[in-house]
C-alpha cells in the first residue's frame, strides 16, 4: 500500500475528486478555513485512476450536503465523505442548487449587480451536469466560471 | 382562465405565456378609442405613476405619461437624472423605494441591465421595465406584437424579416423571442458583422423556429408579410470604422419595395435614420407611426392590468 499523501481523519469531512487545481477556490467558497476553526488539509494534483485530483479534508467538521453542493460549479465531480472514527459513514456526489447567491460576480460590467447596490450577486443555474450559470439581473452567463468567484 | 396581472412586475417578455401575452393585446384592444381621446374614462383618477427616466427617452416616456393622463392618473417623476439625488450618488434601490412610497406603479429605465429586476426587489408597487441597458424592453416587444396582431390578425403565420443592426437592438432580440412563441416564420437580414446573437437564435429554435439568414434583402422581401427594420446604432459600436463601413447598406425605398407584395407592412421601433426613405412613409406599406401610437393603448392596458383598475 502507497502512503497516503495526507493523513486519515477521525472525524470530519473529506472532499475527493475535486478538479484539478480547484481545492483553494472550493475553500473560498466554504468560506473555509475559519478563524479558531478545525485543521484542513489540502492536497493538490494528486494522481487517480481517473487522473489529477485535488482533495479536501475538514476535520472535527460534518459540512452539511446543502452546504457544499455549490461547489460543483467548479468541481462538478466532487464527493463529499463524512467521516466518523475513521469509517466513511455517509458519501454522496455534489450536485449543484438551483440558485447560487453571493459566490460569483456577474461577467458583464454594466449588470445592475455590479453598480454598487445593496444587493448580493445571484445566478440561475441552468445546466448542472455541464455547469452553466446566468445572472439572475442581466441574464448574461459567464464563460469561464472559475474567473468569476467572488 | 385568465391570468391576474394585479400587482405584476413586466420586466421581460420571457415572463408571459402565448396566452398571457394574447390576453394583454385583447385588453389593449379596449384602449384603443381610449387612447385616441374618442372615448374618456377616469379608470386610474386615484392611482400615481412615477415615471423613473435615468436614460433619455422620446417615444416610451411620452407614451406612458399620455397612457396615463388618458386614464386620468397622475404622473410624478424626472426625465433628466442630473436633477435628482443619483447625482448626490444615491443607488437605484434606494430611489425605488422612494417612488413606492409615493406611487401606485412605477415606470424605470435605467443604463444597467438587470435594473428593473433588481428594481422589482425593493418594490411593492408593480415595475414596469422602459428598457434596461441592452437588456429588455417588454413593452416596446408587446406594442410590436399588438401592431402585428392589429394588421395582420393571425401573428404565428406571418412571415417575418426582421433587418438591420440584429446584434445590439434590444427590440429585435425580445421580438425574435416573442415571434417564436407564436409560431412566426422568421428570416434575419443583416451585415454578417451585425448577426442575430446566437444565444437569441438558440432561443428561437427551441421554441420551434427554424429562422433564416441572409445578406440579401431583396431576396427575403418577396414574401415576407411583415419587415421590420431596425437603426444602425452608431452610439453601440466599439469600433467607428466598423460603423461606417456598415450604415447605410440596406436602405427601404419604393423602387425596392415594387417587388415586394401588395400587404407587406413596414414597421420601425424609431427613430429611423436614412434606413427607410422619406418617400415610403406615404405608401400603404408603411404603419411605422401607428406603431408608434400602439405604444399608448399597449401601456394603457398594463398600466390598468398591473393596479388591477380594469374596465
Amino acid at each position: 500500500m502507497k502512503p497516503m499523501k495526507i493523513p486519515r481523519i477521525k472525524n470530519g469531512t473529506v472532499i475527493d475528486h475535486i478538479t484539478a487545481g480547484n481545492a483553494i477556490k472550493v475553500l473560498h467558497i466554504l468560506n473555509i478555513p475559519q478563524q479558531q476553526g478545525s485543521i484542513v488539509s489540502v492536497a493538490i494534483n494528486v494522481k487517480s485512476h481517473m487522473g489529477k485530483k485535488d482533495i479536501v479534508k475538514i476535520e472535527n467538521r460534518e459540512i452539511a450536503h446543502q452546504e457544499v453542493d455549490k461547489i460543483a460549479l467548479i468541481a462538478p465531480k466532487a464527493t463529499i465523505n463524512i467521516i466518523r472514527n475513521y469509517d466513511v459513514a455517509e458519501k454522496h456526489k455534489v450536485i449543484l442548487p438551483n440558485e447560487l447567491i453571493g459566490i460569483a460576480k456577474c461577467s458583464n460590467p454594466t449588470c445592475i449587480s455590479n453598480g454598487g447596490e445593496p444587493v448580493r450577486s445571484r445566478f440561475i443555474v441552468v445546466d448542472k451536469e455541464k455547469p452553466r450559470i446566468r445572472c439572475y439581473y442581466c441574464e448574461r452567463e459567464p464563460d469561464d466560471i472559475a474567473s468569476r468567484i467572488i | 382562465m385568465p391570468m391576474d396581472f394585479t400587482g405584476k412586475d413586466i420586466i421581460s417578455i420571457k415572463d408571459f405565456s402565448k396566452s398571457e401575452i394574447n390576453q394583454i393585446l385583447n385588453y389593449a384592444i379596449k384602449m384603443v378609442p381610449y387612447a385616441k381621446g374618442d372615448k374618456t374614462t377616469h379608470l386610474l383618477q386615484d392611482k400615481i405613476l412615477s415615471s423613473l427616466f435615468f436614460e433619455p427617452s422620446t417615444r416610451t416616456r411620452l407614451s406612458f405619461e399620455s397612457a396615463m393622463n388618458r386614464l386620468h392618473g397622475r404622473v410624478i417623476g424626472f426625465a433628466d437624472p442630473t436633477a435628482t439625488s443619483q447625482k448626490k450618488g444615491e443607488t437605484l434601490s434606494d430611489t425605488i423605494r422612494m417612488a413606492d412610497a409615493y406611487s401606485d406603479v412605477i415606470v424605470v429605465r435605467h443604463p444597467s441591465e438587470g435594473a428593473a429586476r433588481l428594481a422589482a426587489e425593493f418594490s411593492d408597487a408593480p415595475i414596469l421595465n422602459a428598457g434596461d441597458g441592452a437588456g429588455h424592453h417588454p413593452t416596446q416587444c408587446l406594442l410590436d406584437l399588438f401592431t402585428i396582431y392589429n394588421e395582420k390578425k393571425d401573428i404565428g403565420k406571418q412571415n417575418v424579416v426582421l433587418l438591420g443592426d440584429l446584434k445590439y437592438g434590444r427590440t429585435v432580440h425580445s421580438l425574435a423571442y416573442a415571434l417564436s412563441l407564436f409560431g412566426a416564420n422568421l428570416t434575419f437580414v443583416s451585415p454578417k458583422s451585425l448577426q442575430m446573437p446566437r444565444e437569441v437564435v438558440n432561443e428561437c429554435t427551441q421554441l420551434g423556429g427554424n429562422p433564416n439568414f441572409t445578406t440579401k434583402l431583396e431576396k427575403a422581401l418577396s414574401d415576407a408579410d411583415i419587415l421590420y427594420v431596425t437603426r444602425i446604432q452608431k452610439e453601440r459600436f466599439p469600433d467607428l470604422e466598423e460603423y461606417n463601413r456598415v450604415v447605410g447598406i440596406y436602405q427601404i425605398t419604393t423602387s425596392l419595395l415594387e417587388h415586394a407584395k401588395e400587404e407587406l407592412r413596414i414597421m420601425h421601433p424609431l427613430p429611423r435614420v436614412t434606413e427607410i426613405a422619406a418617400e415610403v412613409d406615404k405608401t400603404p406599406h408603411a404603419i411605422y407611426f401607428k406603431q408608434a401610437f400602439n405604444g399608448v393603448p399597449i401601456r394603457m392596458a398594463l398600466l390598468s392590468l398591473v393596479t388591477g383598475v380594469k374596465l
